[in-house]
């Protein structure tokens, strides 16, 4: 008898504890546009994997709730006065989630196999600052000569080429997250897998399902794992918008990183300010070829691009998800002012009559029409936003042409330099600061699309990148560069992007920021 | 008969090589690579993956390849999902995609069947006008409209079920999903039962059964849907290969893991491999699936004989 109710207190106290921690657990279910790649952070480069690796790795910065750097992996860290010598002191007892410590090793270890030409990590270039980046990553110098040093367990450092204010910015980038030497060198390529990952981040891989669900479970050996509230995330991939904004109205998502743009209006209406939308760091813009006749004259660009309606193409086409633009970097970088075009300031009706002039001053009219094609990338967006500039160019008797090509023909194209007069590219930022949008319009830069070369322009870049340890100096040079390829119209940005989160008022610490990066060990559900 | 299979199976094999050949070399005239995107690479970096997956090689050597792994039942690694290899990726979706398939196909028929049994019995009434308007609906309506309508109001205004998601395989979650690729085969099979039982109703040997005074039931169900199933076994041979196999619409409408996404995925992102592995799946399963019609048929009709 006394067994037996020993035996079913028992079984009653050990279900009151169950019952008890199913119900303390917080789950948060994350929309996330697409599947990652690759968990290996030395492997990826999109902003949906970037979500994930934040949670799963700590870099030696991060950016907080609110996309500012904080200390992540180091605690804290020293410049030398040239600004070329970074000392990292590491975070005091932290550990990988197998208990591991977190050494100088690691990073050393990361930043080699990042450049090893053998990883074949797309986003190596970021660590091209690092002295000798460049030449590991090509084969020109043994991974050994990388300027990163261990000096002891807990402290790093890093020589780069030259001084690099936005160093720290992109080490916040998972291109730069170190990754666990032993389980790497043990398990070859199944170390990503769940169950085995050993990770140094708030969370830790439990399960992957591609294109159904990835779920982390909190990190109990996370240095600050006092203040993660949420215990299990669950990043739900979500392709199809439509779907994904039922599901987020059924109470199955708590937050998508997308919805259905052209229908914002509507979903504004519905969700109110659960709709969160605003500027972000990216820039849509075209480019003309040119190094070729007649997209080789200035004068002929700045004609184009001031015939061009922004404001309709914000408003109308992408029901003001996007935001009209007359810079290529967008506003939002601290002590940065973005070069804007002088025309911006003159209304369309004005712009329209300017443009018409210089037309008929370079000879164009209706005996000898301008003839032009645009190739974009497949997309309902993109198509509209083309359509709408043929409509928008014809009264000034331009006759545009459309094509439409798949996205691997789109960029294989433009990557290969081939034959075309105005084509679709966009730019989002990888780190918070001007370069990320300025590199690309260099001389030797693959993203060069335009073939733009400016002498003026490399010259100001360079005496920018020289005066790296002063910020203030060089925030000024750069934009001075960003008006020389303004003023000569060297590609032509016509929009800036923007976030367009839906965020659960269940949700605290959602912050919205111009990076769109949103930790989940800052957020709460309640 | 075992000899029949068996000399069907070994010609399935040029047939399988001659498709993976044609699809090698087709997918690669497409322009662009698996490594063009919107941030371009920095051409090293892209030097250093095309090496990687052996990508800088002369076409024809990089065929060999593929073929000797094939032959070795290695289907490679996917060159955008570079974490999975193209069998781990079959070997999680396959299932998913084959769950749904035969649950729509099974439905399909028995329905689909069973409608048009009525509909030929009461040829010209109402009930034979009910099933032919659902009918023309089912193969009319596309699976985007009714996909999303069954989300509207059976997720979200009646609370019934997910709105989407696979949900470690509940029931809930997949009644949508087998509606939704079920119906347009459902309203095909009804159809083709409807005219062929109608002629099978009208066929000497149903006469002469009638004339024996055999029963209603028994004429229908013994005599006549036996002649009168063969169409629809023909049509669910092909059927089934394609609903196994899944489908981009449905799987993407309702967030299911499959492998119905694949074959366009892959082909967008020239991720070569997978394209590939999804083409031999497909081939596998067509080629499976005409063989078990032919067997089905000479089980079904005395008249055909395999020696």
């Amino acid at each position: 008898m006394t067994t037996a109710l020993r035996r079913l207190l028992l079984v009653i106290a050990v279900l009151l504890l169950g019952v008890g921690q199913a119900s303390a657990e917080v789950v948060y279910n994350r929309g996330n546009s697409a599947d990652p790649e690759s968990l290996d952070p030395h492997k990826t480069s999109t902003v949906y994997e970037a979500h994930l690796l934040r949670d799963l790795f700590l870099g030696l910065t991060i950016q907080n709730a609110k996309s500012d750097l904080e200390p992540g992996a180091a605690e804290s860290w020293t410049i030398s006065p040239d600004g070329k010598v970074y000392t990292f002191k590491l975070r005091q007892g932290a550990t990988w989630s197998n208990g591991d410590p977190v050494t100088a090793d690691d990073f050393v270890y990361s930043f080699r196999r990042l450049l090893d030409p053998g990883t074949a990590a797309e986003y190596a270039s970021m660590l091209y600052v690092v002295q000798n980046g460049e030449e590991v990553n090509t084969r020109k110098a043994p991974p050994e000569s990388l300027a990163v040093k261990a000096i002891d367990p807990a402290t790093l450092e890093v020589t780069l080429k030259s001084a690099t204010p936005y160093f720290l910015e992109m080490l916040t980038h998972q291109a730069t997250y170190p990754v666990h030497r032993a389980s790497i060198e043990k398990l070859g390529a199944e170390w990503i897998k769940p169950g085995k990952l050993v990770s140094n981040g708030a969370y830790t891989l439990a399960e992957f399902v591609p294109n159904d669900h990835i779920k982390l479970v909190k990190n109990p050996k996370f240095y600050d794992a006092a203040n993660v509230r949420i215990d299990v995330v669950n990043y739900i991939p979500t392709e199809d918008r439509s779907t994904a904004l039922k599901r987020y109205e059924a109470g199955e998502l708590d937050s998508n990183d997308d919805m259905p743009t052209e229908q914002l209006a509507d979903i504004r209406s519905k969700f109110k300010d659960q709709v969160r939308v605003g500027p972000s760091l990216g820039t849509y813009y075209y480019v003309f070829k040119t190094d070729k006749e007649p997209w080789s004259n200035p004068k002929l660009r700045r004609a184009l691009s001031m015939a061009i309606d922004r404001d309709f193409l914000a408003e109308k086409v992408w029901s003001n998800s996007m935001i009209p633009g007359y810079s290529m970097v967008p506003p939002g970088i601290k002590g940065y002012e973005p070069a804007i075009a002088d025309y911006a300031a003159m209304s369309q009706l004005d712009r329209e009559d300017e443009a018409k002039k210089i037309l008929t001053e370079l000879g164009y009219g209706p005996d000898k029409p301008l003839k032009m094609e645009i190739r974009f990338n497949t997309s309902e967006n993109h198509k509209n936003t083309a359509v709408a500039i043929q409509e928008q160019l014809k009264p000034l008797g331009i006759e545009v042409a459309l094509i439409n090509t798949d996205t691997k023909t789109h960029y294989g194209f433009l990557e290969g330099k081939g034959d075309f007069d105005v084509a679709r590219a966009a730019w989002i930022a990888d780190y918070k600061d001007p370069e990320t949008f300025l590199g690309i319009s260099r001389k030797t830069s693959g993203n060069n699309y335009a073939s733009w070369a400016s002498d003026q322009y490399e010259e100001l870049m360079n005496k920018a990148a020289a005066a790296g340890a002063d910020p203030e100096e060089r925030f000024k040079l750069l934009s001075q560069a960003e008006k020389v390829l303004v003023d000569d119209t060297g590609n032509m940005p016509l929009l800036y992007y923007s976030y367009h989160n839906l965020v659960s008022p269940k949700l605290k610490g959602f912050e919205d920021n111009v990076m769109d990066v949103h930790p989940t060990r800052f957020i709460r559900k309640e | 008969m075992l000899g029949y299979v068996i000399r069907r199976l070994l010609t399935a094999i040029p047939t399988l090589f001659l498709i993976v050949t044609i699809a090698f070399f087709l997918i690669r005239i497409a322009p662009g690579g698996p490594f063009n995107q919107e941030r371009g690479l920095n051409p090293m970096v892209k030097a250093n993956l095309e090496r990687l997956y052996r990508l800088d090689e002369p076409l024809w050597r990089q065929y060999l390849h593929y073929l000797g792994d094939l032959l070795q039942g290695n289907l490679g690694p996917s060159y955008n999902l570079p974490d999975f290899t193209v069998a781990d990726l079959f070997r999680v979706g396959l299932p998913v995609s084959m769950e749904l398939g035969s649950m729509a196909l099974i439905f399909a028929l028995v329905a689909g069947g069973a409608l048009g049994i009525v509909a030929a019995l009461y040829q010209n009434k109402a009930g034979d006008y009910a099933v032919v308007a659902l009918a023309t609906a089912g193969s009319t309506v596309p699976n985007f409209v009714v996909a999303p309508l069954y989300q509207l109001v059976f997720a979200l205004t009646l609370n019934l079920v997910p709105v989407a998601g696979w949900g470690g395989g509940s029931f809930a979650n997949k009644i949508g999903p087998v509606l939704t690729l079920a119906l347009p085969q459902l309203a095909v099979v009804a159809r083709l039962m409807r005219g062929s039982m109608i002629e099978a109703l009208r066929s000497h040997h149903v006469r002469t059964a009638r004339a024996l005074g055999l029963s209603d039931t028994t004429v229908v169900l013994k005599h006549a849907l036996r002649g009168a199933v063969l169409p629809i076994v023909s049509y669910a041979g092909p059927a089934a290969a394609s609903l196994l196999t899944g489908s981009i619409i449905v799987e993407s409408i309702f967030a299911i893991p499959g492998i119905g996404r694949y074959f366009i995925e892959a082909a967008l992102n020239r991720d070569y491999t997978l394209v590939m592995g999804t083409v031999v799946v497909i081939a596998v399963f067509i080629i499976l699936f005409n063989l078990l019609v032919d067997l089905l048929y000479a089980a079904l009709d005395p008249r055909v004989r395999y020696d």
